[in-house]
């Protein structure tokens, strides 16, 4: 494996398809605002750029009367003022119109920024396990961090901006059309220039932006992994190797950042002097083509006078402007694009799919038939519909056996082979094992977090790829070996696992796991709040909080992984009580690491390879004097992790 | 207090002063060169008013081109520098605040979060260094601007310039109060959004607890619930800074009018010889120079103000200091693996008000096994953290080798102290990698035979690419056990006189357990082996057994004696055998 080498082959490309997709996304989202944001765009660029025609002929009239030795101002205010008049008209009009859209923008962006995160979120909500497993948390996450606030970007600012550019360049274009199609060439000509240099100096800026994120990315995991690791650098002095280490990451983070801002810091003033000297060369061929009467070619048809000229020069400077603005924006638009691409991609994962039609209900007993009712009655049943429209309803027991499962994370790579495990309602199935045996990939089969290559799982009696995911895991419950605490109250992360459980019942379960003791000597008691997956907590007692949040659920079959952490002996033996306790009267299938479980256990699975090699209650296996045996006599517990 | 942070932080600067210096110095000749354009042009203008004057227009062209040059050539090279400048700051920022970090100690690194670090490190400096970009380019060349169109507008539109007078207070007091109504929101909502961010992390990595409880819909709207909120908060920031523009192009619009009717008046009633059309269009230019400046201004501003928590986020960590440092003169030899603890007491913090460790005395003779047996909270992993001076004693002293550790130099104290700490790590690199922590120049040789002793040589070379085998960062593509034996390896590979295992075999089966410590009675008998564990098993045949309680020794002595004498150890023992005995 070659990660640290990884260097990113970066192609920073405008790509439509993306940008289509922004595009039809912000006018679903926004099917009245958008066309209203773009029509306020359109006109009021369009507006702003009429107003140097009209400033231009207040000059020529200027001109005119000064070269007429006119200095009677009443005079000429009778021709100028009107066309001031209409300056303020236009003015006026463009204010209301560019406050309209940017209000307009600023409420849609937002709503648009939140539309894709929540979309987002709810479809990572609904991807499989599996993406999880394969994905970097910290690459997950920054989806939600650099690559919205690209997005943001993107879509506040620099789409914004580039219709506003291409519709006064568009507009202006026209007017010097009309003008005079000889003098449109020219500025053409040195348009065309800064559009190549952009795109050339721009793209190597973009180029060099993506890399620096790269960079960023890098150097942020590196730090991360430093910090977490501060203790065993000080442990073995190797503060000066990770410092020389870092210096070489900071190193290429540093040359990235300085070609991407080199770049772009010098695209401007190279733009804006382009501008200059195409206003210089538009000066000198106006006045060249006046002096030897150059006969005028336009739309217009209008001659060629110093009053064309003179508002060329000014259009000359209107469209370097834009060029320009357009230009600062690029790096924003591709890398904005490139968060966007990243976006859409988490987007299209593929979801977990859900066949299943066989649904859990409340459920009660009329005249000897389980009948389907909408109270809780403390009773469930299966309902399943059949393909002739009947339906049954099947009591929730808590049956569960596999029949020959294969299984493998990655195809043609077994991780189990041929395993059948049958467990009656009430039954404890203990699994044990080295690390890597299959014991907690048998437990994410079941609750289908992975779904089996081969063979059969049945729950009381159903096919388990018929039973909704949900109600399927509903009916499951999950204590996991890693504890995983929300933020929010005690109380709230207990009801996490029945959302319409009381207080009461909450405190209930929490007694039950043996939790209640330490929760009300806390400073808030039920209330507490749990910040960061609870660290204000010891370990014991966030495992403790999770048998609570799986017993207040009180589902007839449960998952357990048991923990391996070094918790103290007297913790240990609440957390052992409590999970005892949460095991009663349930199907369980434990992954054990301690004696007692294993003990209690009906049923013993010896696991190896992805192989059951042995089964059998706890005195059979010592009996038969095979792999358990050994096990167990070298051991003398079952800490194999 | 914000000059006080970036006199700080300036001294990060060092090797890139003179880019920044000719960053200024550039940038004000382009700023100096810009304000000539508009005069030039103006000029060109009124060469076509009288009549078509190519010679004039010649004239005027060919200055302007070579401004334009020079422009280009300063702007350039104001660019190149300006980019130098800011990024090398930013390295050099980093280096700074790594190296500090590096520094610390145990009791620094307790202080802050590993999170807090890394954004400190990465998102923080980069606000700073865009702060400071902006700070050479725009904080010098704006004001200049600002100033010399002014003056320039005096000059060429004489009365006409007054419009300034006007329009500058109104704007400037425009863009300050938008400033400071959005800032204050802007703060509030970048909060919420970490807030949010962190909801989506803790979200990811508790999926299997979503799924298995089937909670898919209720974090949806928890989340939806949020998202609204953040996005209600956004928008109202965004739109008060959504008036800036309108705002600004208000008093653009305001200047035109002003002075194409007061221009044109003028210009008129003097016949030309107070003003004239070139100068008219000109100061329409510079009157769009004035409010540009104005707004970079305001822009300089506000930065330097969203920065200031950046800024003073990274100056808090260059300027915590070390606690623990080598002392002068230092020691740098160790003779022995011999320790002890002479009325040793401690505390984390001076305002703690227990003693997290009281009254130790404890003399351990070179190459003896020590086992230390307690609850959680007793202090066990405090007392062997003292050995190598990861924190220092509050009273009381602690000697190695027959000398005081605090006299030590640190590397050699740590060099000859190997500790395996109980959250261990491993770090992204191949198992060879990882090994040379302890000795970088261990031969392969080596390696092997300290993987041996440590167990961990067997199912090293059952990867395919053994030795080389690939560790994702924090060790997540091995098992706890597996884990826990390379640490071991890596500790032995510093070939310690005294080796401090801090329950590093409680994910290692028994057996393997036990073979571990066989092998370091044979292979390593002279160095000091102290075992901190839960498992009575893994002590049991150790010299002495020490058994805490509270920060206190209980009882010192041997498993038998023990057995008689302290109650605590017996009943561990027997909850631990119990199972076992009955067999």
């Amino acid at each position: 494996m070659s990660k640290q080498n990884q260097k990113p082959q970066v192609k920073p490309k405008l790509d439509p398809k993306t940008l289509g997709r922004i595009i039809k996304l912000l006018f679903k989202f926004y099917p009245v605002l958008m066309p209203g944001i773009c029509i306020c765009i359109v006109l009021s660029s369009f507006i702003s750029s009429l107003p140097s025609v009209f400033t231009q002929k207040i000059l020529a009239i200027v001109t005119t009367n000064l070269q007429k030795g006119e200095t009677n101002w009443t005079v000429v205010k009778q021709e100028i003022l009107p066309l001031i008049a209409i300056l303020i008209a236009l003015y006026i009009i463009s204010l209301i119109l560019l406050t309209i859209f940017r209000q307009l923008i600023a409420i849609t962006t937002q709503g648009f920024i939140k539309k894709m995160r929540i979309e987002m979120y709810n479809k990572m909500q609904h991807l499989p396990i599996k993406f999880f497993d394969t994905h970097k948390h910290g690459d997950i996450m920054s989806h939600y961090t650099n690559d919205v606030d690209t997005l943001n970007e993107l879509v506040s600012r620099s789409l914004p901006a580039l219709l506003q550019s291409a519709v006064i360049v568009l507009t202006v274009l026209f007017i010097m059309l009309w003008y005079s199609i000889w003098m449109t060439l020219i500025i053409l000509t040195g348009v065309v220039a800064m559009v190549f240099v952009s795109g050339k100096i721009g793209g190597g800026s973009a180029k060099y932006f993506v890399r620096q994120q790269v960079s960023i990315a890098k150097t942020e995991g590196f730090v991360q992994e430093m910090m977490n690791g501060q203790k065993v650098i000080k442990v073995f002095s190797h503060e000066k190797q990770s410092c020389n280490d870092f210096d070489k990451i900071n190193e290429e983070l540093y040359n990235d950042s300085y070609k991407a801002h080199a770049y772009s810091n010098t695209l401007g003033p190279i733009i804006m002097n382009i501008g200059n000297i195409l206003y210089v060369v538009c000066a000198t061929i106006g006045g060249l083509f006046l002096l030897l009467g150059v006969s005028n070619f336009s739309i217009s048809g209008l001659p060629f006078t110093v009053d064309i000229v003179v508002p060329f020069l000014n259009m000359t400077k209107q469209f370097t402007g834009n060029v320009n603005q357009v230009s600062q924006q690029l790096n924003m638009i591709i890398m904005g694009m490139a968060g966007a691409k990243r976006i859409f991609a988490l987007m299209d994962e593929e979801a977990e799919v859900d066949n299943g039609y066989v649904t859990l209900v409340n459920a009660k007993i009329v005249d000897g038939e389980i009948t389907e009712c909408k109270e809780h009655t403390g009773l469930w049943a299966w309902k399943h519909p059949h393909g002739d429209g009947t339906i049954t309803y099947q009591k929730l027991e808590g049956d569960v056996r596999l029949f020959n499962v294969d299984f493998g994370y990655i195809e043609g790579k077994d991780v189990l082979h041929d395993v059948s495990v049958y467990a009656k309602p009430g039954q404890k199935v203990a699994f044990v094992g080295a690390t890597g045996a299959g014991k907690t990939t048998i437990t994410n089969l079941i609750n289908r977090f992975y779904d089996i290559a081969d063979g059969k799982i049945r729950y009381d009696g159903i096919n388990i790829n018929k039973i909704k995911k949900s109600d399927l895991r509903r009916s499951l419950g999950l204590v996991l070996q890693e504890t995983n605490l929300f933020t929010g109250s005690v109380m709230d992360n207990i009801r996490y696992g029945n959302l319409n459980a009381t207080d009461e019942d909450c405190i209930a379960a929490a007694k039950l796991s043996g939790a209640d003791d330490f929760i009300t000597r806390l400073p808030e008691g039920y209330n507490t709040e749990l910040l960061n997956n609870g660290a204000n907590l010891s370990q014991g007692q966030r495992q403790l909080i999770a048998i609570a949040r799986a017993a207040v659920a009180d589902p007839p079959v449960m998952i357990l992984d048991e923990a391996t952490s070094s918790i103290d002996t007297h913790t240990e033996a609440i957390v052992s009580r409590g999970m005892d306790k949460l095991m009663e009267g349930r199907t369980v299938f434990v992954i054990a690491h301690r004696l007692s479980t294993v003990k209690n256990a009906d049923v013993i699975m010896v696991l190896e390879h992805g192989v059951i090699i042995e089964r059998g209650s706890h005195d059979d296996l010592i009996a038969q004097k095979g792999a358990y045996y050994q096990l167990y006599t070298s051991a003398g517990d079952f800490d194999l992790e | 207090m914000v000059t006080e942070l970036l006199k700080k932080l300036f001294k990060s600067v060092r090797e890139y002063k003179l880019p920044s210096i000719l960053t200024f110095v550039f940038i004000v000749l382009e700023a100096v060169i810009e304000c000539f354009i508009p005069f030039i042009t103006a000029n060109m203008i009124n060469s076509f008013s009288k009549g078509v004057d190519i010679k004039e227009i010649l004239k005027s062209g060919g200055l302007l081109i070579v401004l334009a040059f020079l422009s280009l050539a300063c702007g350039g090279i104001a660019g190149f520098t300006s980019s130098k400048a800011s990024s090398g700051f930013a390295k050099n920022l980093r280096h700074d605040m790594f190296a500090k970090i590096q520094s610390y100690s145990f009791s620094n690194v307790d202080k802050f979060s590993s999170a807090s670090l890394v954004t400190r490190i990465t998102t923080d400096v980069t606000y700073c260094s865009q702060a400071y970009q902006v700070l050479i380019r725009i904080a010098v060349r704006a004001p200049l601007l600002l100033i010399f169109s002014i003056i320039m507008a005096f000059i060429m539109g004489g009365k006409l310039a007054f419009s300034f007078i006007v329009i500058i207070p109104f704007l400037g007091g425009g863009l300050f109060w938008v400033a400071q109504k959005a800032m204050p929101s802007f703060r509030r909502v970048f909060k919420k959004y970490d807030k949010l961010n962190e909801s989506i992390e803790e979200n990811v990595r508790a999926q299997r607890v979503v799924k298995g409880f089937s909670r898919e819909e209720y974090e949806k709207e928890k989340f939806t619930t949020a998202s609204e909120n953040l996005c209600k908060d956004f928008t109202r920031a965004e739109r008060i800074v959504a008036l800036n523009a309108p705002f600004m192009q208000a008093c653009i619009y305001f200047n035109m009018i002003f002075v194409m009717l007061v221009g044109s008046m003028l210009v008129i009633k003097s016949g030309g010889t107070m003003i004239n059309v070139g100068e008219m269009s000109a100061m329409l230019t510079y009157g769009f120079q004035v409010l540009m400046q104005l707004m970079m201004i305001n822009m300089i501003y506000v930065m330097l103000t969203m920065s200031a928590e950046s800024m003073r986020r990274i100056v808090e960590v260059l300027d915590e200091e070390p606690t623990v440092v080598s002392p002068e003169n230092a020691v740098i030899t160790v003779k022995d693996g011999s320790i002890s603890f002479k009325n040793v007491n401690f505390t984390y913090s001076d305002t703690a008000e227990k003693y997290a460790l009281s009254d130790i005395d404890l003399e351990i003779k070179s190459g003896q096994t020590v086992g230390i047996i307690g609850g959680t909270g007793s202090s066990k992993s405090t007392l062997v953290s003292l050995i190598p001076r990861l924190y220092d004693v509050s009273k009381g002293e602690i000697s190695v080798g027959g000398v005081n550790v605090k006299d030590y130099d640190l590397d050699t104290l740590r060099g000859n102290v190997a500790m395996v700490l109980q959250k261990n790590l491993l770090f992204a690199g191949t198992i060879k990698e990882n090994l040379r922590w302890g000795d970088e120049n261990a031969t392969d040789e080596e390696l092997v035979a300290a993987c041996k002793l440590a167990c961990a040589h067997d199912f090293i070379s059952s990867f395919e690419d053994g030795y080389d085998h690939y560790i994702e960062q924090g060790g997540t593509n091995v098992s706890g056990g597996q884990k826990q034996r390379l640490c071991i390896a890596r500790a032995l590979l510093k070939k310690p006189k005294i080796l401090i295992l801090d329950d590093s075999t409680s994910a290692v089966d028994m057996k393997t357990d036990a073979k571990i410590r066989q092998g370091f009675k044979s292979y390593i008998p002279e160095t000091t082996k102290i075992i901190i564990a839960q498992r009575i098993a893994s002590v049991q045949d150790a010299d002495i057994i020490v058994v805490m309680d509270g920060g206190k020794i209980k009882s010192i002595g041997k498993h038998d004696e023990l057995m008689e004498t302290s109650i605590i150890y017996r009943e561990v023992y027997e909850q631990q055998m119990g199972g076992a005995v009955n067999e």
